[in-house]
């Protein structure tokens, strides 16, 4: 027993140098709602991590808090050995390695798709004009929406806007991209073609976050799948384990609502 | 029946009205515009400072802020803006930063009810780009902002345009000192003011016009 807990304390003081994301006892309130419990979560690199669960359990909060768009109470966050800083240039610089794409897509509204691309690396990596034109186009490209380089973002579909804002956080070459429900405000019919650009960026080795309702998804693209449930993660699993063996009570009631129909 | 204009120079007049209307509009812009970044900024101290600001100068009247600065700075504190010894040089200069500062607070409120209609996710996505506060503000925040306050700032360009006649208590020779004078000498009360009248509804009929079809042009479609 005692063994078992030195090896354990000794693994705590050492993070493993594959963790790329450590959030350790992270609490935080808003108001009287503690929406966040005692959080441990730790990524490690490469690794596509799929949060789940029931409206108002805390994930995109969880998510939002990564790079510190929501501030915690207690804890400790890490993001590649580095604790997150106070708000200021140091902050700034970490949230320029963690790329986010967000539920309403939140594209630069007077600047054009090509732009919006381009402005992270013009302003913050500093890469010059012509270099961030083309990794901009070429990014375009990989998403599939080069054809709409030109345009602005209330010219485009929800699926073209959302794929834009991966392209945009992809061109700041980050260590993780979390994804705060990217599907979730898409017509049925569009969401197919940002989840298959999400699944050719998990196969291509990015570590992501992905807050989201797309249990297709998380069953064919993540590695784990962690179930939040009022503010607490519940379940921690692989993805066939979790979906086909839930072990709490919480996540068996989830599943059989939304697996259903 | 327009004989009795012979001999004053109501274009001259007019010009100078301009120009102390261009002039205070480009200086207000400025100032109002960093103000309104003070108010939005996360610094409390810059927050409490444009807060109080807008708060004051908003609430004396021009008159006031126009006379002080002759009396005050220049006559008590030799305050001359590198006007030299040319009073009128000096008195134009003093209008020009009275209207400015006076100005800029309803600049600054104007533009700050124009960053309130700008989502907040437009700053979350660019602060999750790792771009600074000023950063976000300047390239993201105020240029979407502006677009949208077109119409208020036209507003505030004509009122700005009518309070350059307050410059005339402190002598500047714009279009309302000539007005005084010409009321005083000639018995053509009704004309005199007709004229005048008409001269500002030139200035700022066409202003109102512009920015109006302005403010339809560069709306931020969403």
């Amino acid at each position: 027993m005692s063994g078992v807990s030195v090896t354990k304390a000794a693994e705590d003081a050492v993070p493993a140098a594959n963790d790329l994301v450590v959030l350790s006892n992270v609490n935080k309130h808003f108001g009287a709602l503690h929406v966040l419990q005692d959080i441990d979560l730790t990524i490690a690199r490469g690794e596509v991590v799929v949060v789940i669960g029931p409206s108002g359990s805390g994930k995109s909060t969880l998510c939002r808090t990564i790079n510190r768009l929501e501030t915690i109470d207690s804890g400790a966050i890490s993001i590649d050995g580095k604790p997150l800083p106070q708000e200021g240039k140091e902050l700034a610089r970490l949230r320029a390695d963690v790329g986010m794409v967000f539920q309403s897509f939140n594209l630069f509204a007077h600047k054009t798709v090509l732009e919006n691309v381009m402005l992270g690396q013009l302003k913050v990596r500093k890469t010059d004009k012509q270099g961030a034109t083309e990794k901009a186009r070429s990014l375009l490209d990989r998403v599939g929406v080069a054809s709409q380089a030109d345009k602005y973002p209330s010219q485009l579909s929800g699926g073209q806007q959302q794929r834009v804002a991966i392209a945009r956080a992809l061109a700041m070459d980050p260590k993780v991209m979390l994804f705060d429900e990217p599907t979730s405000a898409l017509d049925p019919e569009m969401i197919n073609e940002v989840l298959e650009v999400m699944q050719q960026l998990a196969r291509d080795g990015m570590t992501m976050v992905v807050v989201t309702h797309e249990m297709g998804f998380a069953r064919s693209a993540a590695n784990r799948v962690v179930f939040m449930a009022d503010g607490k993660i519940v379940e921690e699993a692989a993805p066939d384990q979790f979906f086909s063996n839930p072990r709490s009570d919480r996540a068996k009631d989830f599943l059989s609502k939304i697996l259903h129909h | 029946m327009f004989d009795f204009l012979e001999g004053y120079d109501l274009l001259g007049a007019f010009w100078v009205t301009v120009k102390l209307t261009v002039y205070s509009a480009l200086g207000s812009l400025l100032w109002g515009t960093l103000l309104a970044g003070m108010r939005v900024g996360p610094v409390p101290l810059m927050r409490g400072f444009g807060t109080a600001y807008v708060n004051i100068v908003r609430n004396i009247p021009l008159t006031v802020i126009i006379v002080f600065s002759s009396l005050g700075l220049f006559q008590t504190l030799q305050v001359t803006l590198g006007g030299g010894d040319d009073f009128e040089v000096i008195n134009f200069r003093l209008a020009v930063l009275s209207l400015a500062l006076y100005t800029a607070a309803f600049v600054c409120e104007a533009l700050r009810s124009g960053i309130n209609t700008v989502p907040t996710g437009q700053a979350e996505a660019a602060r999750a780009l790792g771009l600074s506060f000023t950063q976000v503000l300047r390239l993201v925040i105020l240029p979407q902002a502006f677009r949208s306050v077109v119409n208020p700032l036209a507003n505030v360009l004509i009122a700005l345009t009518k309070n350059t006649t307050v410059a005339a208590a402190i002598g500047v020779a714009e279009a309302a000192f000539l007005m005084k004078d010409m009321i005083e000498a000639e018995a053509q009360l009704i004309l005199i003011s007709a004229i005048f009248a008409f001269g500002f509804i030139c200035l700022t009929l066409p202003t109102g016009l512009l920015l109006g079809w302005v403010s339809k042009k560069v709306a931020v479609k969403r």
